[in-house]
């Protein structure tokens, strides 16, 4: 609702003015911190993928660290997987499977993803709890808010930022430490002598997490996230949300205890406001879905431990259909929910089949370009390719090189290379031929390159061959 | 830019920043008649062809940012170009950007060149770690036009044979690559022309002496072509190429019986060059890669004529 909201009454007329600010300054949202079974349910997400970021930079294996995004070197490393750019494809279509798999459990249970697993929740909580143990619960933040600066409001609010600002300089990092093996970079930060761009990132991150997790918050939620807009485009009536029991609530009402509301014309609402004030969003969920909220079930648990109380069945909010609040049967194998697994499974199972065929060879032909072709002084025709061998495994390998194709060419060049582990070799080839044999001037030729330890490593690849034009 | 088109920018600009300033400020308000009905979501009592318009602000700090976007677009406007020819208090320019991460790049590359400068160019055709820097500087410089192993093509020598257009030895060398061959730009290139013989000699005149020329390199001939052409060789041809054919450094006349042909070895085209004439040209390098490179370069084309 607009804050700035005036009164103007117009000359000579009994009509009123009402004169709106298209912006709106943000309310802060103070949440209430209450027990229950969703709170709960986020410690074993939560606790796993915070520790699991800042845990994984510092492994290692095989010497070097186990997640680590090589970029100087051109190789993404992740775990006993290394991932050149002629990969890049993988990694396109990983970030495709995951960004599907996504949505298909969006259609299955809306968007617990953002209220259980997703890092602006995981910091925002976190910040909120250090806010919780300097500043104290909901009405005494409230309080030391309005508050004059005594020294023990600084104190709180200093201790909080200090709080705040440690875990956003660990979190930024971290998060370059995926790019720069974090257990050179961690000691270099700290004794100044971190190259100047790690230190850059490292800063910016800290700044974005202290931005994004102390002070944006729900406005992340509500006006940057491209997930939170669309995400209700994957729901229909099947999908798990977190819904109020209109039919049960309404009319709401306080009453007292043990009385019999119903005979009173008074649904289960007591309207005791624990739902609004536990949510981190600041939304009624009474007033119905709405794209603010999160699903982070935290009303569910207000809700029932007041249900409790009065002696009521639980789960006036619930996860819910909205099949089940219609009073129809929840059907979860629809055809919706089953086609997006199906390409979900056929896709994983694709990217699974590609990522342990693949060879650890790549070759390319570089056929001279600038020079058609070139007449020896023998009156042969010559055309010259560089070959670049790149051995992506982790092991030497020597390699034969054979050429096919028409003709019967000649060949001048290595026929057996040495190629050390993740090196890229160049080898300068050429192919020679009578041109009264030559047929046409441009004829295919085919390079096989095949490792002599294991002949499943081989790959063929196509080039040209030029000649003049026979007129 | 003339002073019209620098005026016109500038209006452009102040323009486009004021004015989206403006438009910020005059949508900021919306004015609505009528009252709040109870109980009904907020709208802003606007209808249109039967469709209303909730009251859903924006957040505030949109504005706030649009605006610093503004307050940078000035400090922008300010210290680089932008508003018509002003420069810029910074005095930035694209070139000069350019030249400073040249130098900043000649002072970082430039040592791993200049540690070979003392060594003979002898001593370095044998050094691997040389020899490969030399072989990039080619692959990147020269292996356009003489192919990427140096064995050049149709009007491109072969610079991996023991044949040589000004000479072999390392001086040689470097003087071909620094100075190039009918340089427009180098005013010590290796100035080099073959005249066209066709209209002195007639086609007949050509054919004899190309019969000739290939008896020199030992190659296919008529006898009796060539009998006549070596008369013609002594008159036009020996003052450059010498009695004997064998080729003169000094002037970059080919030595004409080693059955190496620059410009092809079929009749027709040893024909076509007496006919017609040759003017080779090769770039001059002196300016653009300068000494220490030059200096391995000759190292590697040297040891290319050594293999």
């Amino acid at each position: 609702m607009s804050q700035d909201t005036e009164h103007k009454q117009q000359r000579g007329s009994e009509e009123t003015i009402r004169v709106f600010d298209l912006y709106e300054t943000r309310e802060k949202i103070y949440t209430r911190r209450l027990k229950g079974f969703y709170r709960d349910v986020k410690k074993y997400t939560l606790l796993p993928l915070f520790a699991a970021y800042f845990f994984l930079p510092w492994l290692n294996i095989d010497g070097r660290q186990a997640v680590w995004f090589d970029l100087p070197e051109r190789q993404f490393h992740i775990f006993w997987l290394t991932f050149w750019p002629q990969d890049f494809m993988l990694l396109a279509w990983l970030l495709i499977i995951s960004a599907f798999a996504l949505f298909t459990i969006t259609v299955l249970v809306g968007r617990v993803w953002c209220g259980f697993t997703c890092p602006q929740t995981v910091w925002t909580l976190w910040f909120m709890a250090a806010e919780h143990f300097w500043e104290g619960d909901r009405n005494q933040r409230i309080k030391l808010d309005k508050a004059p600066w005594t020294a023990e409001k600084v104190a709180r609010k200093a201790g909080k930022q200090a709080t705040w600002v440690v875990i956003a300089l660990v979190t930024g990092i971290t998060f370059v430490g995926y790019f720069n093996p974090i257990r050179e970079l961690v000691p270099e930060f700290f004794t100044f002598q971190a190259h100047p761009a790690a230190v850059f990132w490292t800063l910016l991150f800290t700044f974005m997490t202290y931005m994004n997790a102390g002070f944006l918050r729900e406005q992340v939620c509500l006006y940057m996230c491209p997930y939170a807009r669309f995400q209700s485009v994957m729901f229909d009536k099947d999908t798990l949300i977190v819904s109020y029991d209109t039919r049960r609530g309404e009319p709401r009402g306080a009453r007292k205890k043990g009385a019999d509301h119903q005979t009173e014309g008074l649904g289960d609402c007591v309207d005791c406001s624990l739902c609004v004030q536990v949510c981190p969003t600041g939304i009624d969920i009474r007033d119905g879905l709405q794209y603010e909220c999160i699903s982070c079930g935290l009303c569910i648990d207000a809700c029932d431990a007041v249900m409790d109380k009065m002696g009521y069945p639980l789960k006036l909010i619930s996860f819910t259909t909205e099949h089940n609040l219609s009073g129809a049967k929840t059907q979860v194998l629809r055809p919706r929910f089953v086609g997006y697994t199906l390409v979900l499974a056929a896709m994983v199972a694709v990217f699974l089949y590609t990522v342990a065929t693949r060879i650890p060879l790549e070759v390319d032909i570089i056929r001279d370009r600038n020079l058609l072709y070139r007449e020896t002084s023998e009156g042969l025709v010559e055309n010259i390719y560089t070959l670049k061998i790149a051995n992506k495994a982790n092991v030497p390998h020597s390699y034969t090189i054979d050429v096919s194709g028409d003709y019967d060419f000649t060949y001048l060049g290595d026929t057996r290379v040495e190629v050390a582990a993740g090196e890229v070799l160049s080898t300068l080839v050429r192919l020679e031929l009578d041109p009264g044999l030559l047929r046409e001037p441009n004829t295919k030729v085919y390079f096989a390159v095949a490792a002599e330890a294991d002949p499943a490593i081989r790959e063929t690849q196509e080039s040209r061959f030029l000649g003049p034009f026979k007129r | 830019m003339s002073t019209f088109w620098s005026l016109w920018i500038i209006v452009i600009v102040v323009i486009n920043i004021a004015g989206s300033v403006w438009l910020l400020y005059a949508t900021r308000r919306v004015e609505v008649s009528g009252t709040q009905e109870e109980g009904q979501p907020p709208t802003t009592g606007h209808i249109y062809d039967g469709i209303e318009e909730y009251d859903n602000p924006l957040p505030k700090w949109w504005f706030n940012m649009f605006m610093l976007t503004v307050i940078f677009s000035v400090i922008y406007l300010v210290l680089y170009p932008g508003m018509g020819n002003f420069k810029g208090l910074l005095g930035w320019t694209s070139i000069g950007q350019w030249q400073e991460q040249i130098d900043a790049a000649d002072e970082q590359y430039g040592p791993l060149f200049a540690k070979f400068h003392d060594t003979t160019v002898a001593e370095l055709a044998a050094n691997p770690e040389a020899l490969k820097m030399g072989g990039r500087l080619f692959a990147n410089n020269c292996s356009t036009c003489h192919g990427s192993d140096g064995r050049g093509g149709y009007g491109f020598p072969n610079l991996a044979d023991d044949d040589w257009l000004y000479g072999g030895s390392p001086e040689a060398i470097k003087y071909t690559i620094t100075h190039g061959v009918n340089s427009d730009y180098d005013p010590s290139t290796r100035r080099v022309m073959m005249p066209a013989q066709g209209p002195m000699i007639g086609d007949a005149g050509v054919d004899n002496a190309a019969n000739y020329v290939f008896s020199l390199s030992g190659r296919k001939h008529d006898a009796a072509k060539a009998e006549e052409g070596a008369k013609v060789f002594a008159t036009y041809c020996a003052a450059c190429h010498g009695a004997d054919g064998k080729g003169n450094q000094m002037l970059g006349a080919p030595n004409l019986t080693d059955d190496v042909w620059l410009y092809g070895g079929s009749p027709e085209f040893v024909k076509h060059s007496i006919r017609s004439g040759r003017a080779g040209a090769m770039p001059a390098h002196g300016d653009l890669l300068k000494d220490d490179k030059i200096h391995l370069l000759t190292a590697y084309v040297y040891s290319l004529s050594q293999q």
